[in-house]
C-alpha cells in the first residue's frame, strides 16, 4: 500500500538579483510513491535538490521556494491528503504524530538557549496535552530515551554541550516520540564520523524495527543505502533519474549516472582504479537543454540533447530516465542478488 | 578560573580602559578653554562690592585653585582629578558657589531617574514585544501597518516629537500641565495629592520619550526576529507543529532579546546626560536642565561633573550586564 | 554597481522617497548660492510676515526671508554631515583595516579603544567641548569634531569584514604570489568593503546631523549660521510658538523630518540589498 504519492512535483527558488528574476529548479517534476513500511532511499550529488525535495514533502516551502505545481499526497487514516493545500492547522496535526523529521543534527538545528528537555515539552506538548498529566510527559521522555539508549541527563544539557552524535540521536528521539508512521530522514548521518554514523543509522534501523514506521531516508551517501534502504531513486539536477530495489541499483545499475555512483564505491578486495563522472553536475538555475546528463554522459547522442527522457519502466519494480538505457535493457524480470556491499 | 580570565578579566580591563579614556577626555577638554574659572569668580566676588586687600584675594585664589583642582602641574592636577574622582568629589559649583556639584546632581538625580527608568524600560518592554510579534506575522496588514508607523517614527528626533506634543496637547489642549516637575508652591508632604500632581507633571515627557522608545526598539527587534525566521532551529519547530505563540516567545523573542538586553544596558546608562532637551522643553527639573542650566551659565566644573558621572555610569552598567550576561546565555556560561 | 542602483529604485519605494528627498534639498542647498541676501545678516526684509507670493516662506523676527534662511540651512547642514562622514569614515576605515588585518595584538589594543568610544556617553563629551568653543565653532570644524566621535560602531563593522575576507582563498593566493599589504588591501579587499562604507554612511550622517540640531537647539554652535538646528534655536527662543509665527518654527522641524527619514529609509533599504541578514543596531541612534 502507498503510504505517500508525489506527482509531478516542482519546486523552484525563484531568487532576485540585480532586478532579474532566475528560477532555481531544485525540483523539477518528481513523481514517487512510499510504500508502507519500507525505507526509501533517496540518493544524489550534492545540490541536486535532495533536501528540496525533502522539505517540500513536508509542506515545508517558504520564500524564496516556491510550489511551482504537482501534488504531495499522504494517506493518512483512509483519507487522502495533499499537504501543500492543507491548512495550516490540520498540517501541524498531522506533523509528528503521523509524519515526522530528521534534520541534520547540527548545531544549529537546536534552540541553543533553551535545554533539550525544554525541546521535548514543546515538540511533544505541540500534540500532546502535557498539562494536564505533567508526570506522564516525563515518563513518556524518560522511558523513549531509555528504549533508544540515550542517557537522561541529556535533558539537562544545552545543545552546544552534546557532541555531534549525541545531537543526531537527541532528533532521532524527537522524531520518534510520537510514533510517527513515517519519518523523513535529511542526511541524518553526514557530519559525524564513521563509527558514530554507524551508530546512528543502527538506532534508526532498530527504531523501525520496533515502531514498524516508514522511512524515506535522504542522504549522499551509497554505503549507507546499501545498508539500509529498501529502495532507491536517484536523483539528478532536480529529477529523479532510476529507481529501483537496493539489490537491483546496486547490481544492474542502468542509468549511466548511477552507474558512476556505484562504480566510485570502494570495494574489498577490488584494487582497480575506481571512476568517477566527469565534469561538475550542471547549476540548477541553467539546465543544459535535453538530458540534463548528456553533458557528462560518454554515450550521449543526439536525441540526449534535444529530449528529456522519461521515467519508464525497465525491469521488475525498475525505472529509469535513460533513451540508452531503455533501448539497451531486455533483462526484465531476473533476480541477480549480488551481494550490495 | 579559566572562565575568569577568558571572561572577566578582558571585560574589567575594558572597564577601566573605558573610564581612563573618558576621565582623560574631560581632563583636557575644559584645559583648552580661553576663560580662567579661577579669574572669574574673584571678579564675581569683587562686583559684589566686597572690599578685599591683595593678600586676602591672594588667598582666596590659592583656596580657588585647589578647590578647581588647578593647582600644580598639569601632571599633578591630572592626579588630583583621580584621586578626587576615587572620593565621588567633583569639586564645587562655579556659580552656585560654593555649593559641592555632587550636592546638585543629588538632587536632580532623582528626578531623571524616575522619568527615564520608567520610560526606558517601558519603551524597551512595548517595542520588543511588538517588533517580535511583527516580524513573526510579518505578511499580515495589521503588522505591515504597525512596521510603516514605527519606522516614520523612529528617526525623528525625540525632542522634535516633545515640541509637537507640547503645542497639540498643552496649548491646543490644555490637558495637562506644560511645565516642571510638580506644582508651583506645592508643600513637599508625602501624600496622594503630591504624587498625582508629580505624575500628571512627568506625562507629556514621558510621552514624548515613549514613543520615540517604542518605535526605536521595534525597529530593532524587527529586524532581529526577522533575520532569526530563518535559522534551522525555528523552521525545524515549525515543521515539528509546535504553536505560534511558542515559538515567537520560546525561540524568536528568547533568542532575540539577548542583544537587546545589552542594549537596554547602554540605554539605561544614557540617563546620566538625562535627556536633555525634553526636560528643558518641559522644564521638567532633572539633570538634563542642570545640564543645560550649567551650559548657559557657564559652569564647567558641573558639566564636567555630570559627564564624569555619565561615563562611570555607563560604563558600570556595561560591566555589571557583562557579569550578568553568561546567566541569561548558556553558551558562555558552559564553554 | 549601476545595475544594482537601478534594481534598487525599480524594488524599493523606500529607497525611491529617500533618494527624490536628498536630491530635492541638494538642488535646494545649490540654489541656496542664488539667495539675494547674506543669510548672516538681520533685517533685510520686513519682520513677522507669513507666506506670500513675495516671501514663500514668511519672514522671521530678526527680518530675514525664511525661505532663503531654509536653503543655506540645508547646504550646511549637509555640508557638515557631509565632513562628518567623510572624517568618521577615514578614521573608521583606517582602524577597521588595521585591526582585521593585522590581528593579534594590535587587534585587541584597537578594538579596546573602539569598545571605549561606542560605550562612552557621546553628548555630554560634545556638549563640553562645544560649550568651550561655541561660536569659533564653524561648519567645517563642528563636521571634523563629529567625525572624530562617531567612528566606532563603523570601524567595528568593517573589521568583522576584514576578518572573514582574511579567511578567504585569495587573500592566501595574493600573499602567496607576492603582493604587497597595500594592493592586497586596496585591490582586493576594497570591493567588499566598499558597500559596507556606503551603508554605514546614511546612519553616519543622520547621527552627525541629529547631533547638531541638538547641540544648536541648545545654543552651542555658532548662531549666526544657519542651519537647521540653529533655525530651530531662533524659532524657539524667540517664542515663535506662542507669538503664532507658525512658518518660522514648522520650517525647519518639517525640513528636519524629512531630511531624517529619508537618510533612514536610504540607510535601511541599502542594508537590506547588501545583506538581507545585516543586523543593524546602531544603538545609540540619534539620541545618543
Amino acid at each position: 500500500m502507498d503510504v505517500l504519492r508525489v506527482e509531478k512535483l516542482k519546486a523552484f527558488y525563484i531568487m532576485e538579483s540585480a532586478g532579474e528574476e532566475r528560477a532555481v529548479k531544485a525540483v523539477n517534476d518528481v513523481s514517487l510513491t512510499v510504500r508502507e513500511n519500507e525505507v526509501l532511499g533517496i540518493a544524489g550529488e550534492s545540490g541536486c535538490g535532495k533536501s528540496t525535495l525533502l522539505k517540500s514533502l513536508l509542506g515545508s516551502i517558504r520564500p524564496p521556494l516556491r510550489h511551482m505545481g504537482g501534488r504531495v499526497t499522504y494517506l493518512h487514516r483512509d483519507r487522502e491528503m495533499d499537504i501543500l493545500s492543507l491548512p495550516k492547522e490540520e498540517r501541524q496535526k498531522l506533523m509528528w504524530q503521523h509524519i515526522s523529521y530528521v534534520p541534520q543534527g547540527s548545531l544549529s538545528v537546536l534552540n541553543p538557549v533553551r535545554r533539550i528537555g525544554d525541546t521535548f515539552r514543546s515538540f511533544v506538548g505541540a500534540h500532546l496535552d502535557i498539562q494536564k498529566d505533567p508526570d506522564r510527559f516525563e515518563s513518556l521522555v524518560r522511558s523513549h530515551l531509555q528504549d533508544l539508549g540515550l542517557p537522561v541527563d541529556t535533558l539537562k544539557a544545552y545543545p552546544h554541550q552534546l557532541s555531534g552524535g549525541m545531537r543526531q540521536r537527541v532528533t532521532i528521539a524527537l522524531a520518534t516520540i510520537l510514533k510517527p508512521r513515517l519519518i523523513l530522514a535529511d542526511e541524518p548521518s553526514t557530519a559525524l564520523d564513521v563509527v558514530v554514523q554507524r551508530g546512528v543509522i543502527q538506532l534508526l534501523r532498530d527504531i523501525q524495527t520496533e515502531q514498524h514506521n516508514t522511512i524515506v531516508m535522504v542522504t549522499h551517501d551509497m554505503a549507507i543505502h546499501a545498508n539500509i534502504s529498501d529502495r532507491v531513486a536517484i536523483m539528478y539536477a532536480g529529477r529523479i533519474i532510476e529507481e529501483a530495489p537496493v539489490e537491483r541499483i546496486f547490481a544492474k545499475p542502468l542509468h549511466p549516472y548511477t552507474q558512476y555512483l556505484i562504480g566510485s564505491l570502494p570495494r574489498i578486495g577490488d584494487k582497480s582504479y575506481r571512476l568517477s563522472a566527469p565534469g561538475t553536475p550542471p547549476s540548477l538555475a541553467d539546465l543544459p537543454p535535453g538530458c540534463a546528463f548528456h553533458p557528462r554522459c560518454p554515450n550521449a547522442e543526439s536525441i540526449c540533447r534535444r529530449e528529456i527522457p522519461s521515467l519508464s519502466l525497465a525491469g521488475r519494480d525498475h525505472r529509469v530516465a535513460c533513451f540508452l538505457a531503455a533501448k539497451e535493457d531486455a533483462d526484465v524480470g531476473s533476480s541477480e542478488a549480488l551481494g550490495s556491499q | 578560573m579559566a572562565f575568569l580570565k577568558r571572561y572577566l578579566l578582558p571585560r574589567i580591563v575594558q572597564y577601566l580602559v573605558v573610564i581612563f579614556i573618558g576621565g582623560t577626555l574631560i581632563f583636557i577638554i575644559p584645559r583648552l578653554m580661553p576663560v580662567d574659572p579661577v579669574q572669574q569668580t574673584l571678579e564675581r566676588i569683587t562686583i559684589q562690592g566686597a572690599f578685599l586687600d591683595p593678600r586676602a584675594i591672594e588667598q582666596i585664589r590659592e583656596a580657588l585653585l585647589e578647590l578647581y583642582g588647578l593647582k600644580g602641574s598639569l601632571t599633578e592636577q591630572y592626579i588630583t582629578m583621580w584621586r578626587r574622582l576615587l572620593r565621588g568629589d567633583f569639586g564645587p559649583s562655579y556659580v552656585q558657589f560654593p555649593t559641592p556639584v555632587m550636592t546638585l546632581i543629588r538632587i536632580s538625580l532623582p528626578w531623571t531617574v524616575g522619568l527615564l527608568v520608567t520610560t526606558t524600560v517601558l519603551s524597551w518592554i512595548v517595542g520588543n514585544i511588538l517588533g517580535g510579534i511583527a516580524a513573526y506575522y510579518s505578511t499580515r496588514r495589521w503588522a505591515q501597518l504597525m512596521e510603516n508607523i514605527a519606522m516614520l517614527i523612529r528617526p525623528i528626533p525625540y525632542y522634535i516629537i516633545a515640541l509637537a506634543l507640547l503645542l497639540l496637547l498643552a496649548y491646543a489642549l490644555p490637558v495637562f500641565p506644560v511645565t516642571g516637575g510638580f506644582s508651583i508652591g506645592r508643600r513637599f508632604v508625602l501624600s496622594w495629592d503630591l504624587i498625582v500632581d508629580i505624575l500628571k507633571h512627568a506625562f507629556l515627557p514621558a510621552l514624548s520619550l515613549v514613543i520615540v522608545g517604542i518605535a526605536t526598539w521595534f525597529m530593532t527587534m524587527r529586524l532581529l526576529v526577522s533575520n532569526l525566521l530563518a535559522e534551522d532551529y525555528i523552521v525545524y519547530a515549525q515543521i515539528a507543529g509546535v504553536q505560534d505563540g511558542e515559538i515567537l516567545y520560546n525561540y524568536a523573542i528568547r533568542n532575540a532579546m539577548l542583544p537587546q538586553i545589552t542594549g537596554l544596558t547602554l540605554s539605561l546608562g544614557q540617563i546620566f546626560g538625562g535627556a536633555l532637551i525634553t526636560e528643558t522643553v518641559f522644564s521638567y527639573p532633572g539633570l538634563g536642565t542642570l545640564l543645560y542650566s550649567s551650559i548657559n551659565t557657564g559652569d564647567y566644573n558641573l558639566m564636567m561633573g555630570i559627564t564624569l558621572l555619565s561615563v562611570v555610569a555607563i560604563a558600570t552598567g556595561v560591566l555589571l550586564m557583562d557579569l550578568i550576561y553568561p546567566f541569561l546565555d548558556p553558551r558562555i556560561r558552559y564553554e | 554597481m549601476l545595475k544594482a542602483v537601478k534594481a534598487l529604485f525599480q524594488r524599493d519605494r523606500r529607497f525611491l522617497f529617500g533618494f527624490i528627498v536628498i536630491a530635492v534639498l541638494f538642488v535646494g542647498a545649490v540654489l541656496a548660492g542664488f539667495s539675494p541676501h547674506d543669510p548672516r545678516l538681520w533685517n533685510v526684509v520686513p519682520r513677522d510676515l507669513p507666506p506670500s507670493s513675495k516671501y514663500w516662506l514668511g519672514t522671521n523676527s530678526m527680518g530675514q526671508d525664511v525661505f532663503w534662511q531654509a536653503l543655506w540651512a540645508i547646504r550646511n547642514s549637509l555640508v557638515m554631515g557631509a565632513i562628518a562622514v567623510i572624517s568618521s569614515r577615514i578614521i573608521a576605515v583606517a582602524v577597521g583595516l588595521l585591526a582585521g588585518y593585522r590581528g593579534g595584538l594590535m587587534d585587541r589594543l584597537l578594538m579596546t579603544v573602539t569598545d571605549s568610544f561606542v560605550i562612552l556617553p557621546l553628548l555630554p563629551i560634545l556638549i563640553l567641548i562645544t560649550s568651550i568653543f561655541k561660536s569659533r565653532l564653524s561648519v567645517t570644524s563642528l563636521g571634523i569634531v563629529l567625525g572624530i566621535f562617531g567612528w566606532a560602531w563603523d570601524a567595528r563593522v568593517i573589521r568583522s569584514q576584514v576578518l572573514s575576507l582574511r579567511e578567504r582563498e585569495f587573500t592566501y593566493t595574493a600573499v602567496l604570489s607576492g603582493m604587497s599589504t597595500g594592493k592586497i588591501i586596496f585591490r582586493e579587499y576594497m570591493p567588499y568593503i566598499f558597500p559596507l562604507i556606503t551603508a554605514t554612511a546614511m546612519n553616519n550622517m543622520l547621527w552627525a546631523m541629529g547631533m547638531e540640531v541638538t547641540l544648536a537647539v541648545l545654543g552651542l554652535v555658532s548662531l549666526e549660521i544657519p542651519t537647521l538646528g540653529t533655525m530651530i534655536h531662533w524659532a524657539v527662543n524667540s517664542q515663535a510658538m506662542l507669538l503664532g509665527f507658525w512658518w518660522w518654527i514648522l520650517t525647519p522641524v518639517v525640513l528636519c523630518v524629512f531630511i531624517f527619514l529619508a537618510l533612514y529609509l536610504l540607510s535601511l533599504s541599502i542594508n537590506e540589498f547588501l545583506d538581507p541578514r545585516i543586523r543593524v543596531q546602531r544603538l545609540q541612534g540619534i539620541k545618543g
